[in-house]
């Protein structure tokens, strides 16, 4: 439905040059949630803005269900703008208009005629749990109404790509989820397509099917959280499983199992002291619904080293299991 | 000297002051429609011909843009430093163009105007350039036009300060006006320098001085008073505390 192909953009800023894109891919398929994360200034901003053109890359293409939207002129882009909608970190609603008036600004630009408006209007408002709200103006809504305003307004054209750019960022944690929530609703109800751009790993695990890590401009990974999750090595699943670091007097290996799906309710720890007689420790653990299902990551501290951990280790591999070894003592110590 | 004892002293100092009164509304009334015609889009122009800003690309180039934006600062510029009475001198074959005449209160009409203008197109681009590109930016993420950005949302939202901006520039234009009837256009300028400087009736002077004062003061009352109302729902962006308090 979204398909970004080698991207790069370039700003040339007063400190000089600067990479906010360079050669990013993404594909998104229809019905999907798909969550960009990185750090502050890592260029999500600019990338998601690419989408509907709101910044134009330097080179690469941009294709949103199936129209490439480089090569449109200002009227053909302005069409295929009422089919993509976008909400804000600040929400940026017309202070000086009602919430269905703010809605209806989205209508009237699409040309859309009175009557329609005002029921389409009052539809979406109902749709996002603000019918008792219409006449308010933003000032005095809260900024989960705000946000609510904000994706009425950018669903009003029935677009089949919603935008959201830290659409959550300025909200508090339990507004935050709601809002949340509420994208996923709209997604299953309406069939619609979601990028998101956010810093915050939290939003990716509650509602994404997918994501993509950025940083300085690169995709650094990207998939299903599903395959993410059980990929060696993986940044986004060490995001995803928030554990503490190592302590600096470990003595014996350490190893990080991950379960999910199936393997979930393993008793990992009993069969390592029952069958390999090892005396484990527990380092530390998440637990997680990623994705929509439970997953979680153990940090594991077996005594000593060598063969017979080997052997423990390639015993839970061959369960399905991604066991993943951090730290094993030196020679010196053991 | 004038004689304040005879009976029609007062009855032709109202009379005089009135015909002046109406001669001052009508100079500045037609003087604001046209600055407001023209000053409006001149000011959002400034604005948006302005690199990255909302009609940085005029006809698909950025340089028509770039051209635009140096014409009209350098117009702006000049109308604002050129004194009046020399801009009234220098206008009076443009005036005698469009009006027929040079003389009179509607030929004053041209130089208030002119010197309105561009007084008022910066108080638009101030207004403008305060706006938050956020809006700018959602309204483009609609597909709007640059004709809808304009009219549904960056005038709407800058009501407020537009209207401010306006009763400033109608005080302005007042003031200016007292200076056309010096040279025959008619008003109360014209009331308190025939009677009051040439024939030195204090009466006169002072009559004029309060009638303009309260046209001033009604006129920023009102403007205040209206540009209050749209604030109750335009919290300015510099603090979020919304005006009104959420009703709970
Ligand atoms: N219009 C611009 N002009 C110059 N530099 C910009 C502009 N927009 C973004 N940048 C720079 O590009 C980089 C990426 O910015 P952005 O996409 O906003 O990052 P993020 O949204 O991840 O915080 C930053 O270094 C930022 O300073
Ligand atoms: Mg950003």
């Amino acid at each position: 439905m979204i398909s970004l192909q080698h991207l790069h953009k370039t700003f040339s800023g007063a400190s000089g040059a600067v990479r906010a894109l360079d050669d990013v891919s993404i594909e998104v398929a229809e019905r999907q949630i798909f969550g960009v994360v990185g750090q502050s200034g890592a260029g999500k901003s600019t990338l998601i803005r690419t989408v509907n053109l709101l910044e134009r890359p330097d080179s690469g293409t941009v294709a949103v269900d199936g129209r490439d939207l480089l090569g449109l002129d200002a009227q053909g882009l302005r069409a295929a703008r009422h089919d993509i909608g976008m909400v804000f970190q600040q929400f940026n609603l017309l202070q000086g208009r009602t919430a269905r008036g703010n809605v209806e600004l989205a209508l009237e630009i699409a040309g859309v005629d009175r009557v329609e408006r005002r029921r389409r209007a009052g539809e979406i408002l109902d749709l996002v749990g603000l019918s008792s709200r219409a006449d308010s103006y933003p000032a005095q809504l809260s900024g989960g109404q705000k946000q609510r305003v904000g994706i009425a307004r950018a669903l009003a054209s029935n677009p089949k790509v919603l935008l959201s750019d830290e659409a959550t960022s300025a909200l508090d944690p339990e507004t935050m989820r709601s809002i949340l929530e509420l994208i996923r609703t709209i997604r299953d109800e309406l069939g619609l397509t979601v990028l998101l751009i956010t810093h915050e790993m939290d939003v990716i695990k509650r509602i994404c099917d997918s994501a993509a890590l950025l940083e300085s401009g690169r995709i650094v990974e990207q998939g299903r959280l599903a395959d993410v999750i059980t990929t060696p090595g993986s940044r986004l699943a060490a995001d995803l499983f928030p554990l503490h670091d190592l302590p600096p007097d470990v003595s014996g290996t350490v190893v990080d199992i991950t379960f999910s799906g199936g393997s979930a309710d393993r008793p990992v720890i009993a069969q390592l002291a029952r069958t390999h007689g090892f005396d484990v420790s527990i380092l530390g653990a998440a637990i997680e619904t990623i994705a929509g299902k439970q997953a979680g990551r153990t940090r594991l501290e077996i005594p000593g080293s060598g063969t017979a951990v080997d052997a423990a280790i390639a015993d839970l591999r061959s369960q399905d299991l991604l066991v993943e070894v951090i730290h094993t003592p030196s020679r010196a110590a053991s | 000297m004038i004689d304040y004892s005879a009976p029609d002293f007062w009855p032709i100092l109202i009379q005089n002051v009135l015909q002046g009164l109406v001669q001052t509304l009508y100079m500045t009334g037609v003087a604001l429609l046209v600055t407001i015609v023209i000053g409006l889009p001149l000011g959002i122009l400034l604005v948006g011909t302005e690199r990255r800003s909302f009609l940085e690309r005029i006809g698909g180039s950025r340089g028509l843009s770039a051209t635009i934006n140096r014409i009209l600062n350098f117009v702006v510029n000049l109308g604002r430093s050129v004194p009046f009475i020399i801009l009234m001198i220098a206008l009076i074959p443009f005036t005698r163009l469009v009006i027929g005449t040079f003389i009179g209160t509607t030929a004053a009409i041209v130089p208030l105007s002119v010197v309105a203008i561009p007084f008022f197109a910066r108080m638009v681009e101030i207004a403008v350039r305060e706006i938050d590109p956020g809006l700018i930016e959602a309204a483009d993420s609609l597909g709007a036009t640059r004709w809808q950005l304009v009219s549904k949302v960056l005038v709407p939202e800058t009501a407020g300060a537009l209207l401010l901006g306006l009763s400033t520039t109608v005080t302005s234009i007042i003031n200016f006006s007292a200076m056309v009837g010096v040279v025959g256009g008619g008003g109360l300028g014209q009331v308190a320098y025939s009677y009051g400087y040439q024939r030195y009736s204090t009466a006169y002077i002072v009559v004029v001085i309060i009638v303009i004062f309260v046209i001033v003061m009604v006129v920023q009352i009102l403007a205040g008073w209206a540009a209050r109302r749209l604030a109750h729902r335009i919290p300015s962006t510099k603090s979020r505390t919304p005006l009104v308090a959420p009703p709970t």
